[in-house]
């Protein structure tokens, strides 16, 4: 299915087109051309950009009756809970809408790793994408302060006294980012003004990424390019919407099931303990979401090397369009990487695991292998694979009839294996 | 293509639930010792034994209230629906027996005067440095939200209460602490607080330690969540109505996708639109030939 | 199958949706709103005690209740006849001096002005009563608009004598 040109039916219409295009661009979302064979891992788009707005707007209805102040935070949450009309409904979805939302864009991001999305021509949707991811970290951080429980105050002292491991000027910058000696009412302030600021940076960067997906369109499950203009697409509406509708539904459920029948399990207990400055809570974990970072924080046995290890385990990730050498998008076709991307997920997992546990003994071991291998992972094993890895000769088309049947796929890489050698061009 | 996608669909919600199970693992570290109790309040259709809470009221007034806060309930928490639901003549008597302070007056003093039911729960110490030195040094923590600032929530309040024991052979404890089975470090600076009969029941049941620690332990998780029925009831009708709208909507899907995947039926349909007004303009005549 | 069935079929599921869908979507904003309502605890702290003992004959005080000024007001015996003697013709919110106050020596109001919201002035105006300095009402010494931009009479709140000396507001 082609996508046409918008033309103005009437003269309003053209008129403020001319002016500005919005009409135009509503008409391209309705009909944006999208591969017909995407699969359902490919609705977390849709989910994500649901989650946003959710935040954003029950956030926004909590600062109406949150007081950002060390004396009144913890009680106000107790005003909301208790008193304001639906403020138990709207805190929980906020507070586990935070845990919904890192479920979506973890899913999101390995869809890609899986499926190769992150490789030319979408190198820059990734690279926004990571960013997008970091804020949200930043932000879902500095939320986790607000309730001024036991887990903010402790959560929030060790994080900002990450950046006391930079030399010469560590004390310097956490002082300045307490605005104090010690995480305070000045810190809380701050991180409500950013914690408020930073989902509107999120929303921009959200424009921008779907702006990039656009260009080149989204990639398929098959991972070869898609001919636009044909039967190998469909407009976004409504086939897209439908699906997506459906998915985030699904979504929905899950995420409610939460809110009202498990509303507490994704956090602490500790948190429900008010702040206290003089006692350190037995074990300091932070939200699930970022465990598997904090696993590799505590394996690197010195501060700054477990400071400067857990921020390249992320910015690592901006490289790997290049670091990946392979010129196959789709794991169906590597055989090799798709093992190796079922051992990452694994290792990635297992970070999180041991990022709950606490750092010694055989704790500690698990996760300094887990940690070198996630390096080893893509510093080593991604850009030798593309090298050296066999591939599965990959079909002519999407609409190839051997994609249609389950099992047809296999038959297919099987039959062509054995000509391999022979005439393999005319598989590609 | 349409089995394609099914199988994608089981997958996909088989994989989020899977995906589920080790954050649920990672954040509760459950004592799996403790005692495990039937309570009305677990579960999608919980809710709570009205005078269960009315009993675990007056065990906390009686008993708890002598060191423990619970500075976020408000006297009027008692007459609201879903709590203990005493009437409001009852809870206003409840509250008039309790002394709050308010002012200033017009001479600009500060006065006393008996509570009334929009008033917070009066604290048995004025904050948390007298209590703490009050009582050896232990701060007996404010029990508002107790039950979910505790792992294990009712279960571990319940177990804790009937969890003393005589100190095993050779445990050594100092004055003033005592020997718990489920506190972490089994040292408790609490005393046992509840024994058989220490409160008389105005309802008249029978007031064994177990009945006591059953009933506060009930009334804590209440005032730690007041809107607990109301999510299960809110919680439930939603379920319902996301059954029916999922099912709507994968069936609107269906349909909607069914016109991509055979074209010529899509077709069929508009000749048959064309068909179908020639029919209503000859109504009466002989449809039959159309069909 | 017939195609006509099948047709109207299709219409019927997603009229269906559409509404179910619109339900759903309703219900879920309806939090949002309604978390701007005041809560159950300003709804709970609606009466307020206040000691009226020291009270002189023509002399008022203000208390405050649920945010807003309570003007309470012992009249004189002037003020009072002066409330009563007025022609119910010439009032622009027609209302008996009895109906404000049910006990004629205190006459208790909402000190806001029904114009715009602002506190009139007490003893101030053409009517020796109240006066409200943002767009020029007058009020009588019963709290009746006689003259300006006000719509309606100062609003009485709900009241009780608890005893002599103490009035419970709310």
């Amino acid at each position: 299915m082609s996508e046409e040109k918008y033309i103005p039916k009437n003269k309003l219409t053209k008129w403020f087109d001319s002016r500005l295009p919005l009409l135009t661009l509503s008409h391209h979302l309705k009909s944006y051309p999208t591969p017909k064979n995407l699969n359902y891992w490919w609705t977390f788009g849709g989910i994500l950009t649901f989650c946003l707005i959710t935040q954003i707007i029950t956030g926004l209805v909590l600062a109406m009756h949150y007081v950002a102040h060390v004396d009144y935070a913890f009680q106000s949450i107790e005003h909301i809970m208790r008193d304001v009309n639906y403020g138990w409904l709207i805190r929980y979805v906020h507070a586990n809408g935070a845990s919904m939302f890192f479920l979506a864009v973890y899913i999101h991001i390995f869809r890609s790793l899986f499926y190769g999305s992150y490789k030319a021509p979408r190198e820059v949707i990734w690279i926004i994408g990571l960013l997008i991811y970091i804020l949200m970290m930043a932000t879902a951080f500095m939320g986790y302060v607000l309730p001024w429980g036991q887990m903010s105050f402790w959560g929030a002292t060790v994080i900002t006294n990450l950046f006391s491991a930079i030399p010469f000027v560590g004390e310097s910058i956490t002082t300045w980012l307490w605005g104090g000696y010690s995480v305070d009412n000045p810190t809380l302030n701050r991180f409500y003004s950013l914690h408020y600021l930073l989902p509107f940076l999120t929303f921009g960067l959200v424009i921008l990424h779907i702006w990039a997906l656009h260009i080149p369109g989204n990639n398929n499950p098959v991972g070869i390019d898609v001919k636009k203009n044909s039967n190998e697409t469909m407009p976004f509406h409504p086939y897209m919407v439908m699906k997506d509708l459906l998915a985030l539904l699904l979504f929905i459920s899950v995420f409610l099931w939460f809110v009202f029948f498990a509303p507490n399990v994704l956090g602490h207990p500790d948190n429900y303990i008010e702040a206290n400055p003089l006692v350190t809570p037995a074990h300091i974990v932070p939200e699930w979401y970022l465990l598997p970072f904090y696993a590799i924080l505590r394996a690197i046995p010195s501060k700054l090397g477990g400071v400067i290890f857990m921020f390249a385990a992320i910015f690592i990730l901006m490289l790997l369009p290049w670091l990946d050498t392979s010129k196959v998008r789709s794991a169906i076709f590597r055989p090799i990487y798709k093992k190796l991307f079922w051992v990452l997920l694994f290792v990635v997992i297992l970070l999180g695991y041991l990022g709950a546990k606490p750092p010694e003994g055989i704790y500690l071991i698990l996760s300094r292998l887990a940690t070198a291998y996630y390096f080893i992972h893509f510093l080593v094993i991604l850009p030798l694979l593309g090298r050296y890895e066999k591939t599965d000769p990959l079909p002519q088309s999407i609409s190839d009839p051997v994609l249609d049947k389950p099992g047809m796929l296999d038959k297919f890489k099987k039959s062509a294996a054995e000509y391999e050698g022979e005439n393999v061009e005319s598989f590609k | 293509m349409l089995s394609h996608l099914n199988k994608y669909l089981k997958k996909t919600i088989i994989t989020i639930f899977v995906s589920l199970i080790p954050l649920t693992v990672f954040s509760e570290e459950k004592n799996t010792n403790l005692i495990e109790t039937k309570w009305t309040f677990n579960g999608i259709f919980g809710t709570f034994d009205r005078s269960s809470l009315q009993r675990g009221y007056q065990v906390y007034t009686e008993v708890c209230s002598g060191c423990h806060s619970v500075q976020y309930l408000s006297y009027r928490n008692l007459s609201e629906k879903g709590g203990p639901e005493f009437s409001i003549a009852e809870t206003k008597a409840i509250a008039s027996q309790f002394e709050v302070e308010d002012g200033p007056n017009n001479e600009g003093e500060m006065f006393m005067r008996s509570a009334k039911l929009s008033d917070k729960f009066t604290k048995p110490y004025p904050n948390v440095e007298a209590s703490t030195a009050a009582n050896g040094g232990a701060y007996p923590p404010d029990m508002s939200v107790l039950a979910k600032a505790r792992a294990g929530g009712a279960d571990y309040i319940y177990s804790l209460l009937l969890g003393y024991e005589e100190a095993p052979a050779g445990f050594e404890l100092d004055d003033g602490v005592y020997y718990n089975k489920y506190i972490s470090g089994n040292k408790i600076k609490m005393s046992e607080p509840l024994f058989d009969g220490i409160v008389e029941y105005t309802d008249g049941t029978d007031s064994s330690k177990k009945q006591l620690a059953k009933d506060v332990t009930a009334f804590l998780v209440w005032a730690s969540e007041p809107h607990l029925e109301s999510q299960h009831r809110i919680g439930f009708k939603t379920i319902v109505y996301l059954i029916v709208l999922i099912m709507l909507v994968y069936m609107s899907k269906q349909k909607v996708w069914s016109r991509f995947n055979s074209k010529p039926e899509e077709e069929d349909e508009e000749i048959f639109d064309k068909v179908e007004k020639v029919i209503t303009k000859y109504e009466g005549e002989d449809t039959k030939t159309f069909k | 199958m017939n195609n006509k069935n099948k047709t109207k079929r299709r219409d019927f599921l997603f009229t269906a949706t559409y509404t179910i869908g619109a339900v759903g979507l309703a219900s879920a904003i309806w939090p949002l709103v309604d978390q701007m309502n005041p809560d159950s605890s300003v709804k709970a702290a609606s009466t307020t005690e206040v000691d009226v003992s020291g009270v002189k004959a023509g002399k008022s005080i203000t208390v405050l209740w649920r945010g807003k000024p309570i003007f309470i007001k012992r009249r004189t015996t002037k003020e009072i006849d002066e409330a009563k003697n007025v022609d119910l013709k010439d009032l622009k919110d027609p209302q008996k001096d009895s109906d404000r106050a049910k006990n004629p020596e205190w006459l208790v109001m909402v000190g806001v002005c029904t114009h715009l919201g602002c506190v009139p002035l007490g003893d101030k105006g053409d009517y020796k009563g109240w006066f409200c300095p943002c767009h020029g009402s007058h009020y009588d010494s019963s709290g009746r608009i006689r003259k300006g931009p006000a719509p309606k009479n100062l609003e009485i709140p709900k009241y009780e004598f608890v005893n002599n000396n103490t009035i419970k507001i709310g």
